[in-house]
């Protein structure tokens, strides 16, 4: 790993676990994020197949649309990284080119849910239409709320960089902005499958039978 | 300056063994290394939407899916989170909530009959 890895110094006042506080608070609060959208799938998978009128997951599903939308999600992890490596690196002009490629990817994918919401409730499918709509989407309506507010924290370190009201070290910011991002991602390659494609497949296996 | 003083300097200025592996600096990988695995974050999610369209049995297809998206997931935690390469305390943290949350959801799920087969 010595040619691919570059040493990072955090700037941190002492602390009791020897750790920065702002970074263990922040894998706390994910850790914590972890039981919200636990219920929230949990609930999601109780009441699948459980809904006693359509519109149904394979009604209304268009898994080609919601593929490309998760591509740029993780694109938008990507660019998200390559943002604190040159924050890293101290190259602060391409840092914050990458975190407004991360926003402007963001954007797209709420966008995209939007729209995928739109065209749904035009297909049938609203909150209250059945179990399945209920579940589906307080669950991705929540997921793509913590996008917002993540495109909405990477906008204020680009305004604070640009301000000069980043510390010196800017790396560090953009690290725990980078841990809530790389968080939301992970949420959403579990919804994709759980929710998107294991519908699909089974209804696939059917066709195939 | 004293010998003594450059001793203390050069002290001052080597890290501290860390018998548990925990510690707050850290190595990050470099842009190449992230953009390799964002290559296979990529091909796995491509995989992933290719055997939702097999027609192969559901069990098989539903395993398939799990495992692929278990093995995004990790990548992601592992190498965009860095938990491969911060302290430990970290992961330990992390892995709480998530194993928690795990536990506690399985047990209501297979308490309501989800996983029984009806």
């Amino acid at each position: 790993m010595a040619d691919t890895t570059v040493p990072v110094k955090h700037t941190e006042h002492a602390t009791t676990t020897g750790l920065p506080s702002s970074k263990l608070a922040m894998w706390l609060f994910l850790s914590s994020e972890c039981m919200l959208f636990g219920a929230l799938i949990a609930t999601y998978v109780l009441y699948r197949g459980a809904s006693v009128k359509g519109p149904y997951p394979v009604d209304v599903f268009d898994i080609p649309y919601t593929s490309v939308s998760t591509f740029v999600l993780l694109a938008s992890s990507l660019s998200m990284v390559l943002a604190l490596a040159a924050a890293q690196n101290r190259d602060i002009v391409r840092m914050r080119l990458w975190l407004l490629a991360t926003a402007m990817l963001g954007l797209t994918f709420v966008g995209g849910q939007v729209y995928e919401f739109t065209s749904f409730y035009h297909e049938g499918l609203s909150l209250t239409t059945n179990l399945f709509g209920s579940s589906f989407y307080v669950l991705t309506g929540f997921h793509g709320a913590h996008v917002t507010l993540g495109i909405l924290m990477l906008l204020s370190l680009v305004g604070m960089s640009m301000n000069d009201r980043l510390p010196d070290e800017q790396a560090f910011p953009v690290e725990l902005v980078g841990l809530y991002w790389h968080f939301v991602d992970i949420v959403w390659i579990v919804i994709f499958v759980v929710v998107y494609l294991v519908p699909a497949g089974e209804a696939a296996s059917k066709v195939g039978k | 300056m004293s010998e003594h003083e450059s001793d203390l300097q050069r002290e001052l200025a080597t890290p501290m063994p860390d018998p548990h592996g925990e510690v707050a600096h850290s190595e990050h990988p470099s842009p190449k290394a992230y953009i390799r695995v964002g290559l296979v974050l990529a091909g796995l999610t491509a995989l992933e939407v290719a055997v939702s369209y097999s027609h192969e049995g559901a069990r098989l297809i539903t395993g398939a899916l799990l495992v692929l998206m278990f093995l995004k997931f990790v990548l992601v935690v592992l190498w965009f989170m860095h938990l491969k390469f911060d302290s430990r305390r970290y992961s330990r943290f992390f892995v709480m909530g998530l194993a928690g949350s795990i536990t506690l959801y399985a047990v209501v799920l297979m308490t309501l009959g989800v996983f029984g087969g009806k």
